[in-house]
């Protein structure tokens, strides 16, 4: 179908659009689907926007980090944790390497046993920041070098919880999507049968275009104007609602963690305004499709 | 066989032309073997008693059915071939008056009428010109924003033969036009349908109203053919 033939399909002509009788549940059906799925598809939009820039961030945050841990006797901790920040500094691919201090050794384990803990008396294994550089962290052979240069020493480049992490953030957002693509199915085959069922009704009508000369195109194109239109404002209101209760979501903040970020961001709040057009598109194939079936099951 | 006395008075190609045409519906024969030609500007009535064949035949006209054997063409077209395009633009060349009118009840009276207009895409500017000169012709001037519910018998099959020739076809069908009007109203859609025969239009008018075509006779020159036993003949004089 040619880009002329469907600016002619869509092109509104109020006299030929009076063929069919203007009123009728499918009219109601059509606005309603469209609606209630452009409505579901900003969340389902929503969702997976959110899902890849966690992912995202989870992946290249992390990635670039890695953790010594120094599990030694109190007597021996500052020497090998000297001893391996001097390997360290010798090893290529890390950027720098920082043994936490005390207090924030105790922020970090603040969460579980409480600000007041005496981290002095405990035997608490003493960390290391390292942050990855060019060329990149050869961490087979750094654990190589730590275990035979500092006994204590355990490496934790976090691929352990960061790749379940990325891997539930990249399947959340598939999920997104494939909502997405299921509303699009369900809402051209919701759009079929409506259309269906209105070409059906209408059988006589369309037998008496057919008596006075008009071709098929002429009335399916009634058809497909209508149902494309109903569909265009039915997802226009949806998409609407939808970004409103977006934007009614509590703002993204450290606290909150996933779920307060659902909202969109930046150029990603244009993304939902496709949604009626795209709906429309599905209206205009799935009415097509049902009209030129019809047509040749009525002839 | 009609065609060949018709044929005497040939003025071009007939514009419908059935030749052995039969046509069985579950089973029982409703035609058999009818050849038939109508030529250009000719005047024909069909007759014959209810339920002999004569929607049928018309029908098989403007290619709303096909025959079951033999050939039909209309305008040197084997309409058997005819793709639904092929056959909506022979419809545009074949105006017909139904005889229950078939109108689109949302729509109004002027509306109903220009839809052959509407559908085949001419301008609107012509469409109003031509709508309103063709009302006034069959009476209707003043009733364009009516509705069909709300016409009389009358004004139902007069607005039928306007929708019929909106387009100026070149033969207009009619089936049993008279059937729900009184004397007077069937006169008046008499003198339109001479009137276009007179233009040069084909005209074939199926009735069973023998008084009709005995009115007929004075105003036109009308071959009558009778559907009997499934066959078309030529009518004798004693209508």
């Amino acid at each position: 179908m040619s880009e002329g033939t469907i600016r002619n399909l869509l092109k509104r002509d109020k006299r030929a659009d009076r063929v069919v009788p203007p009123t009728g549940y499918t009219a109601q059906l059509t606005v309603f689907v469209s609606g209630a799925m452009a409505f579901l598809a900003v969340f389902a939009l929503a969702l997976s926007l959110a899902s890849g820039r966690l992912a995202d961030r989870w992946a290249t945050e992390l990635a670039g980090a890695a953790t010594l841990r120094i599990n030694a006797p109190s007597d021996q901790l500052a020497a090998q944790t000297e001893a391996a920040l001097t390997v360290l500094s010798q090893t290529p691919g890390v950027a720098s390497a920082r043994a936490l201090t005390s207090d924030e050794q105790l922020a970090l384990l603040s969460p579980w046993f409480g600000s007041d803990l005496p981290l002095d008396t405990l035997p608490v294994p003493q960390l290391i920041e390292i942050v990855e550089g060019a060329p990149g962290l050869d961490v087979t052979g750094l654990r190589l070098r730590l275990g035979a240069e500092v006994p204590g020493a355990v490496l934790d480049d976090h691929t352990r919880w960061r790749e379940p992490l990325v891997d539930a953030a990249t399947s959340l957002r598939r999920l997104g999507w494939i909502s997405i693509l299921l509303i699009g199915v369900a809402t051209a085959a919701m759009i079929t049968l409506a259309a269906n069922a209105s070409l059906a009704a209408n059988a006589q009508i369309i037998e008496v275009l057919r008596l006075v000369g008009a071709r098929d195109r002429f009335i399916a194109s009634a058809f497909v104007r209508r149902f494309t239109y109903r569909a265009f404002f039915g997802a226009l209101v949806g998409v609407v609602l939808g970004m409103t209760g977006v934007l009614l979501l509590p703002e993204a903040s450290d606290e909150g963690g996933f779920l307060t970020g659902l909202g969109f961001q930046g150029l990603g709040w244009f993304l939902p305004l496709l949604i009626p057009l795209m709906g429309a598109a599905v209206a205009f194939l799935a009415t097509w499709t049902a009209a030129t079936r019809k047509l040749t099951e009525l002839s | 066989m009609l065609g060949q006395e018709e044929q005497q008075n040939n003025r071009g190609a007939p514009v419908i032309e059935l030749e052995n045409v039969s046509y069985t519906y579950g089973g029982g024969a409703l035609l058999s073997d009818v050849s038939l030609q109508l030529n250009p500007g000719s005047f024909h009535f069909l007759t014959g008693p209810s339920g002999a064949g004569k929607t049928t035949l018309l029908k098989l006209c403007y290619g709303a059915l096909l025959p079951t054997s033999g050939q039909l063409k209309a305008f040197e077209q084997d309409v058997a071939t005819l793709d639904r395009d092929q056959m909506a633009l022979l419809r545009r060349r074949i105006g017909v008056v139904h005889q229950d009118c078939r109108f689109l009840d949302h729509m109004t009276l002027a509306e109903n009428v220009a839809l052959p207009l509407m559908v085949s895409g001419r301008a609107e500017s012509a469409q109003q010109q031509d709508l309103t000169e063709l009302l006034n012709w069959v009476g209707l001037g003043t009733r364009q924003e009516a509705v069909p519910p709300e016409l009389s018998g009358g004004e139902r099959q007069r607005a039928a033969l306007a929708r019929a020739v909106i387009l100026s076809p070149d033969v207009v069908l009619a089936d049993e036009p008279t059937g729900n009007v009184d004397w007077e109203m069937s006169q008046r859609l008499l003198r339109l349908l001479v009137e276009l025969n007179k233009m040069g239009k084909t005209v074939l008018i199926a009735t069973h109203d023998l008084s009709l075509i005995r009115a007929a006779k004075s105003q036109v020159q009308a071959r009558v053919l009778r559907i009997s036993q499934r066959q078309v003949q030529l009518a004798g004089a004693d209508l």
